[in-house]
């Protein structure tokens, strides 16, 4: 964990200070509800559909038991005794009252933790790989470059008023799991020859109503550029960013419409004033915020541990458990551990007040006191004995969160959706639950294997419907919900978008119509080490499409062309 | 009648400020006073503006005009204002820094159009000394947003080392 000094503590403070005064001065009709909105977004506060909706920061995922049992105590105080974590590291409670979101805010501030820039068109929360610190295929850990990231975009003068939000990830693995190509800027650190740091800089990704990925822009920036590079890019897009048409002003548009070269020219002619400038980072500040992180303190351990070894062999559902919500560590005998919030009937990334203060119980006991939260919307324990696997695989279950479906089709990515979402146009959640339902035979899960299923109820794209292998998008059809579906979409290293296979569907066709999907791809598929996405990326969508649609749609397409040459 | 603010104090203000007319059309230009002006009436006409029997000339940029057009015109003015169309719209905090740390405006340099309390203290760090703050707003009240934070970790025109450079030398 980064544990705050004094002055990371004076800051938030005041901002919660700052912040009682703004609802003051709104609620007393000093402030109107133009001029409060900006203000209020930049501390995480939406008017939703039934009430405010608080979005809380959990700066690139890292959680400690002492802040997540403040979450429940919030959940339970001024919420309906519930979260929601979501695609970005962030959880959101909806229905708080907007004078008491000061109290909130100061509870968050005394456990470290704040609402600050979560939403408005500003520089928003740095998210990162789930398993950053951790995961065996890491090249540079992550998080203390996070942190710096952190600390530069919080009140940075100069981009509180961007043309639309601004998102950055970073990775430091070989494998990339913090989506870093599909955000305004994706940073990948690497070591050159020598073993000095540095950055991969991507631009101009993103998912929403233009589905992007991002460009490199720079090949390996040297760490102690990385703020300098950063302004300079933000410079760029705050000044020469569309700001007549807000589906037009994210970075993204910027770089396609300028093309990236030339935006690549101009953040290099910005940067080559920054430059070793006094943004320029020094080796005393990444060894002082290196040493604010506490450490796991990791004993000395066989790399397989016997009784868990006996447990797997004993056990069949531990086993299958383990096979899929257990990682990898890369510290001998360790592992980590995804709570799966996708339990088929709850909200995907749903988690009640009891269910934190429990898995916070788990941490003390068994994970030094640290979880993580990932942006597939899971908890993740991360430093485990193998030697505890077991004992956690039981108290997991007992608290239902031990379904073993990570990676599979069940572990459904979602967003709010219509339920709670004033832009959505579509529910999510009744569909994710509907998809969980039919698919809810594990054997069945487990035989078609890894399938990344993701439903966005609108163009938004907060449910990443673009990178799933299956893709849902909700759509208003003449005011009512329809679903369009599109397959082939991937995250990680070898993003890409999905393509709509056709026409939209009704709620109740599309459990119907992910199955077809399925059975083609089970009838396709050349072995089980063949992945759905696989099958999709070899014969295209045409098969798919036969199968969901029958030949129905070659029939139309074939009639209008003949009435287009008539 | 806007309230200006100037180094976080109120301040009585001699200048004229002159818009385009509604037509797109440049305004007059007064025989005297402190006239501030927009771009394109500096651009044709500052022998004129500068040949006048009294009074300093400022010029006004707006939020997509480009501060380096007037890079080498800096000795000649009296006066730099940005103008914010909404508060939201934050080009303006780029050509401030530009206009302070780039191109070496070592003068007034105000904020005007819709400022509101809420923004002085980013404003202020971004080089902005001077606030022609919205009709309605409580002056003394605002001046405590210059006190909103007490630190602040990025490098800015009025701080030009960030914290963690000060850290390193002691001095925080």
């Amino acid at each position: 964990m980064y544990q705050y000094d004094a002055i990371d503590q004076r800051l938030v403070d005041e901002r919660v200070a700052q912040f009682r005064d703004q609802t003051r001065r709104f609620l007393s009709g000093a402030l109107s509800e133009d001029d409060f909105r900006p203000l209020r977004l930049q501390n995480g506060l939406y008017i939703q559909r039934f009430a405010p909706m608080l979005r809380v920061a959990i700066p690139y995922g890292l959680l400690s038991s002492r802040q997540l049992r403040a979450l429940a105590y919030i959940a339970r105080k001024w919420d309906r005794g519930y979260g929601h974590f979501s695609t970005r590291q962030n959880i959101q409670y909806n229905w708080p009252k907007l004078e008491d979101v000061p109290d909130i805010l100061a509870h968050l501030a005394s456990v470290q933790m704040h609402a600050i820039q979560t939403s408005g068109n500003c520089i928003r929360n740095t998210t990162t790989d789930h398993l950053a610190g951790i995961a065996p295929d890491e090249i540079v850990d992550p998080l203390l470059w996070c942190e710096l990231v952190r600390q530069w975009s919080t009140f940075h003068p100069e981009f509180a008023y961007l043309p639309r939000k601004f998102k950055i990830a970073v990775s430091g693995a070989a494998q990339d799991r913090a989506a870093i190509q599909v955000h305004d800027i994706g940073l990948q650190a690497l070591r050159d020859e020598g073993g000095a740091v540095g950055f991969r800089v991507l631009v101009g990704g993103g998912l929403g109503r233009t589905p992007i990925i991002g460009t490199v822009i720079r090949e390996f920036l040297p760490w102690p550029q990385l703020l300098n590079y950063l302004d300079a890019i933000l410079r760029v897009y705050n000044r020469y960013g569309r700001r007549d048409n807000k589906y037009k002003a994210r970075i993204k548009i910027l770089v396609k419409e300028l093309t990236p070269a030339v935006f690549r020219e101009q953040v290099d002619a910005e940067w080559a004033h920054l430059k070793d400038g006094p943004g320029t980072l020094t080796g005393a500040e990444v060894s002082r915020i290196g040493g604010r992180f506490t450490r796991p303190q990791y004993q000395k351990l066989d790399a397989l541990s016997v009784q868990c070894t006996q447990a797997l062999a004993r056990e069949p559902g531990f086993a299958r458990w383990a096979g899929r919500n257990v990682h990898a560590h890369k510290v001998p005998g360790y592992a980590a551990v995804t709570l799966s919030l996708k339990k088929t009937g709850v909200p995907p990334g749903d988690a009640t007040a009891e269910q934190m203060d429990a898995v916070a119980g788990l941490a003390d006991r068994y994970s030094f006191g640290e979880l993580r939260v990932s942006h597939e919307q899971n908890l993740i324990l991360s430093d485990v004995k193998q030697s505890d696997l077991f004992a956690v695989w039981q108290e997991a279950k007992a608290l239902g969160l031990a379904t073993p479906n990570i990676g599979l089709i069940s572990n459904i990515i979602a967003c709010p959706g219509g339920d709670f979402c004033s832009l959505a146009n579509a529910k999510s959640i009744p569909v994710a639950e509907a998809i969980q339902r039919r698919f809810d035979d594990l054997d069945y899960q487990h035989d078609i294997g890894e399938l990344d299923l993701n439903i966005s109820g609108c163009m938004n794209s907060c449910g990443h419907h673009h990178v799933g292998h299956i893709g849902i998008l909700g759509v208003d059809k003449q005011g009512a919900e329809f679903y369009q579906v599109s397959i082939g979409g991937a995250q990680g290293n070898a993003s890409s978008l999905g393509k709509v296979i056709g026409p939209s569907f009704a709620q109740d066709e599309v459990p119907g119509v992910i199955e077809k999907l399925i059975e083609t791809y089970l009838a396709r598929r050349d072995g089980d080490a063949e992945r759905f996405i696989d099958v999709v990326r070899r014969i295209g969508i045409e098969p798919f499409k036969e199968q969901v649609y029958g030949n129905a749609h070659q029939k139309r397409e074939a009639r209008e062309r003949q009435l287009a040459t008539a | 009648m806007a309230t200006l603010i100037r180094n976080a104090k109120p301040a009585n203000d001699s200048w004229q400020r002159l818009d385009p007319a509604a037509d797109g059309g440049l305004p007059a230009i007064p025989a005297q006073g402190d006239v501030l002006v927009p771009l394109k009436l500096w651009q044709s006409s500052s022998s004129a503006l500068l040949g006048r029997s009294s009074g300093r000339v400022g010029v006004w940029l707006a939020p997509h005009e480009d501060p380096a057009l007037i890079a080498d015109s800096l000795d000649a003015l009296g006066l730099i204002a940005v103008h914010f169309p909404q508060f939201a719209d934050g080009r303006g905090y780029s050509t401030a820094r530009l206009l302070r740390e780039r191109y070496g405006w070592k003068g007034e340099l105000r904020a005007i159009g819709d400022v509101q309390r809420d923004q002085l203290f980013y404003l202020s760090r971004v080089g902005f000394d001077a606030f022609e703050l919205n009709d309605g707003i409580d002056t003394q009240a605002a001046l405590s947003a210059f006190g909103d934070f007490s630190e602040a970790y990025q490098s800015s025109v009025e701080r030009p080392l960030p914290l963690f450079r000060r850290r390193g030398a002691g001095a925080v």
